[in-house]
């Protein structure tokens, strides 16, 4: 048995949302991304002085477990870890850490555009707390990790943003410290990086350190946390384990996706946000179902209210169990269409080629980001649509097992007997 | 740090779905983790306590010392990023005193009685505008440095004292630089220093106080009111005309000298005139500037310390 490495008790925070109309530019921003959704339930009372973004939450974790934080955006989960990781202070309550700290709420901590991957390694380890000696040691692993290259006594500048993504984290995975926060940093870069990056946050708990995670990843939550914590307008819904919380969850929070039209929640406060995700065939049908020998339209509306550029959709197709079958992203058209929109409402469509998927049923996730904009995401609606693929144009049918309906193209050519090849035809070198 | 006994039973705590906003979740079934933790070992150090403070607090000079390294860091980002794609480099921490030098010989030096008559009136400009610079870019620097910062404050915690007391720390780098120019300057004029040079040091220290307790100052109150990169530019230029820096003081009357010496920069520029240059050791001037200084360098630690907690939530 392990001690407890964290220990909550009636942590509770405040923020005055009267001040959102205060001239001081940022400080209504701020506060704004850091509560969204639940707040929307209490626009009639948009005077109230008060919004408690944490209420009363206690909990203990014990040291050397994982545990996943989930929850709605604004349920309070990162309030939670800006309060754990000492960037603000609770309005009431107490928590004791024991063990030292590291938080990772944002990948790239620190860094300055202006210095090269190497200083920047320097600077984001030391403002996460590592020692100069540490650093040092640790350095070549971290650049080897990252995987500039040469690209290592370049300003950051210049890097692309998986190139910053990934010295970002670098640097943080080779923290050690013994309790660790960590905000959905697993949503940015490309999936074989995120990949690798759960193979070492595994790596770290599995080393016996003190994990909690925030996510909106069901699949990063159940893969890496046996423990998980429910958070919802601020309270603590329900602290069990991991495959009993999440499906919990799943259903609770869940939309309906079932129709093929799905209307999405709306939130001015947001640069950018789909107000509305619909499936369409080949023919211009809304539907949910569809056939594997067609297409499938998965077309958004999408309200931007402020110029992005950099602005881009990333969309994944998942099982039920939130694996992921395929990913896209708008860069994969090039030029991205996405970039630096106009203010108004567009329609973006993404369009899966006929005999894609197999049969089966599907999520569709969403998620829009910029690269550089001022906050990296820009709107996590998670799982927006659910359709049903069936093959009915096939021979196999439904009963086609895999992740793809693709038909392979099939040859067969008769051999002549007095050819160069010999015996049965076959080939041989 | 403050620590409690370990309480003798501790449970995992599962509040039920107590929110009226979870309705449509209905309670969930699940089986409460709770684990009995009432055996166990007293608990490892160190433990960080987090909890809502109010009023007063402790300075956390111990904090910032165990956090050096960062600062030094900082010190170190803070100069590279300055001099980075700039063709003169380093060199613009010597200009901006030897041109402001220049101006003023030419236009302020040739007036009768405002420096003293036995030193040449450039030596005489240089040796306040080396710790006038220190102070002017000092308070730039410090009172824009959390709110440049504003990505690492919301996103690591660290102590916020650092931030300004770094931005200070880098122009000590400039200063540093200055000096040497200084030196070869009173080489130049033939002005040899006497033993009283020695208090370089303690005034050195003096400045870095006044420029620390003004920036801190400043610092802090620009995170809620940016008001504060307004009023910057204005009061370094005043300040200017009410120190020393390019007059001596005894162009100031007798009946005033204590009122002027309120200023800590007066006794910090006397200071160094005299260190370097000699002349009457302007004991009274120093001391009233010494004791404003620290005055006002131990209430920015005070106000620094009470908005602190607020700067993540409100920059």
């Amino acid at each position: 048995m392990t001690d407890v490495a964290i220990s909550v008790r009636g942590l509770s925070k405040k923020y005055k949302i009267g001040v959102k109309r205060d001239p001081y530019g940022r400080l209504t921003e701020v506060l704004w991304s850091s509560l969204t959704s639940p707040f929307r339930r209490r626009r009639e009372q948009r005077d109230a002085e008060d919004f408690w973004a944490l209420q009363d939450v206690s909990f203990d974790v014990p040291s050397g477990s994982v545990v996943g934080v989930i929850g709605r955006n604004g349920a309070g989960k990162s309030t939670l870890l800006k309060i754990l990781s000492r960037i603000t202070e609770p309005t009431r309550g107490r928590a004791e850490l024991h063990g030292r700290v590291g938080s990772l709420l944002e990948v790239g901590t620190g860094f300055h555009q202006e210095l090269t991957g190497r200083e920047n390694v320097l600077l984001s380890g030391a403002i996460l707390g590592m020692k100069r000696a540490e650093i040092a040691r640790k350095f070549d692993e971290i650049v080897a990790f990252a995987d500039v290259g040469q690209f290592i006594d370049t300003p950051v500048k210049r890097y692309s943003s998986g190139m910053r993504v990934r010295l970002g984290f670098a640097v943080a995975a080779f923290l050690e410290p013994e309790i660790l926060f960590i905000d959905e940093v697993l949503a940015v870069g490309d999936l074989a990086f995120q990949g690798k990056c759960l193979g070492k946050m595994n790596e770290v708990a599995g080393q016996g350190r003190t994990v909690v995670f925030v996510s909106h990843n069901m699949g990063a939550i159940g893969t890496l946390c046996p423990m998980t914590i429910w958070l919802d307008a601020g309270r603590v819904v329900t602290f069990g384990k991991t495959d009993q919380v999440v499906p919990e969850y799943v259903r609770a929070v869940g939309r309906d996706v079932s129709s093929g039209e799905v209307e999405l929640d709306h939130d001015e406060r947001r640069e950018a946000e789909v107000s509305r995700v619909r499936l369409l065939s080949p023919r211009g049908d809304v539907s949910a179902v569809g056939e594997c020998s067609d297409s499938l339209t998965i077309e958004m509306l999408l309200d931007v209210r402020r110029r992005l550029p950099g602005l881009y959709a990333y969309l994944e197709v998942r099982l039920a169990n939130g694996m992921t079958v395929m990913m896209s992203d708008s860069f994969d058209t090039d030029p991205n269409p996405l970039d630096n929109l106009a203010v108004g409402t567009h329609v973006v469509t993404a369009t899966i080629p006929p005999r894609t998927l197999g049969p089966g049923r599907y999520d569709v996730y969403l998620n829009l980001s910029s690269i550089s904009g001022h906050e990296f995401n820009v709107y996590s609606p998670g799982v927006v649509a659910s359709f049903r693929l069936h093959d009915s144009n096939s021979p196999r049918g439904n009963g086609r097992p895999g992740f793809f309906s693709t038909m392979l193209r099939w040859q067969a050519a008769e051999v002549r007997p007095d050819g160069q090849d010999n015996d049965r035809g076959v080939r041989r070198d | 740090m403050a620590r409690d006994d370990a309480p003798s039973e501790r449970r995992v705590h599962t509040t039920g779905a107590s929110s009226a906003d979870t309705a449509s979740a209905g309670k969930p079934d699940i089986e409460p983790v709770t684990v009995d933790f009432g055996s166990r070992r007293p608990l490892p150090d160190p433990v960080v306590v987090i909890e809502a403070r109010h009023g007063w607090r402790e300075l956390g000079l111990a904090e910032l010392w165990s956090h050096r390294e960062l600062m030094y860091f900082f010190v170190w980002r803070d100069l590279k990023v300055r001099y980075r794609q700039t063709v003169f480099g380093a060199l613009w921490a010597v200009m901006q005193p030897v041109l402001l030098m220049v101006v003023f010989t030419v236009s302020v030096g040739r007036l009768p009685g405002v420096g003293p008559a036995n030193v040449p009136y450039p030596l005489f400009a240089f040796a306040g505008l080396v710790p006038w610079t220190l102070f002017a870019s000092s308070l730039a620097g410090a009172s824009n440095s959390l709110v440049s910062s504003e990505s690492i404050i919301t996103k690591v915690y660290f102590p916020r004292l650092l931030l300004p007391f770094a931005a200070v720390g880098s122009f000590l780098i400039d200063f540093a630089i200055a000096m040497v120019v200084l030196v070869v300057l009173m080489l130049y004029f033939g002005v040899a220093p006497t033993i009283a040079v020695l208090w370089l040091l303690p005034l050195t220290l003096f400045a870095l106080v006044t420029a620390l307790g003004v920036g801190t100052w400043l610092a802090a109150v620009n995170v809620r009111y940016r008001d504060v990169k307004y009023v910057v530019p204005f009061l370094t230029q005043t300040l200017m005309f009410l120190s020393p820096v390019i007059y001596a003081s005894t162009l100031i009357p007798e009946g005033w000298q204590w009122l002027y010496a309120l200023n800590p920069m007066t006794g910090v520029l006397e200071g160094f005139r005299w260190a370097l240059l000699g002349g009457p050791r302007p004991d009274e001037l120093i001391l009233v500037s010494a004791m404003a200084s620290v005055l006002v360098f131990i209430s920015a630690l005070i106000y620094f310390r009470r908005t602190e907690q607020t700067f993540a939530d409100v920059i």
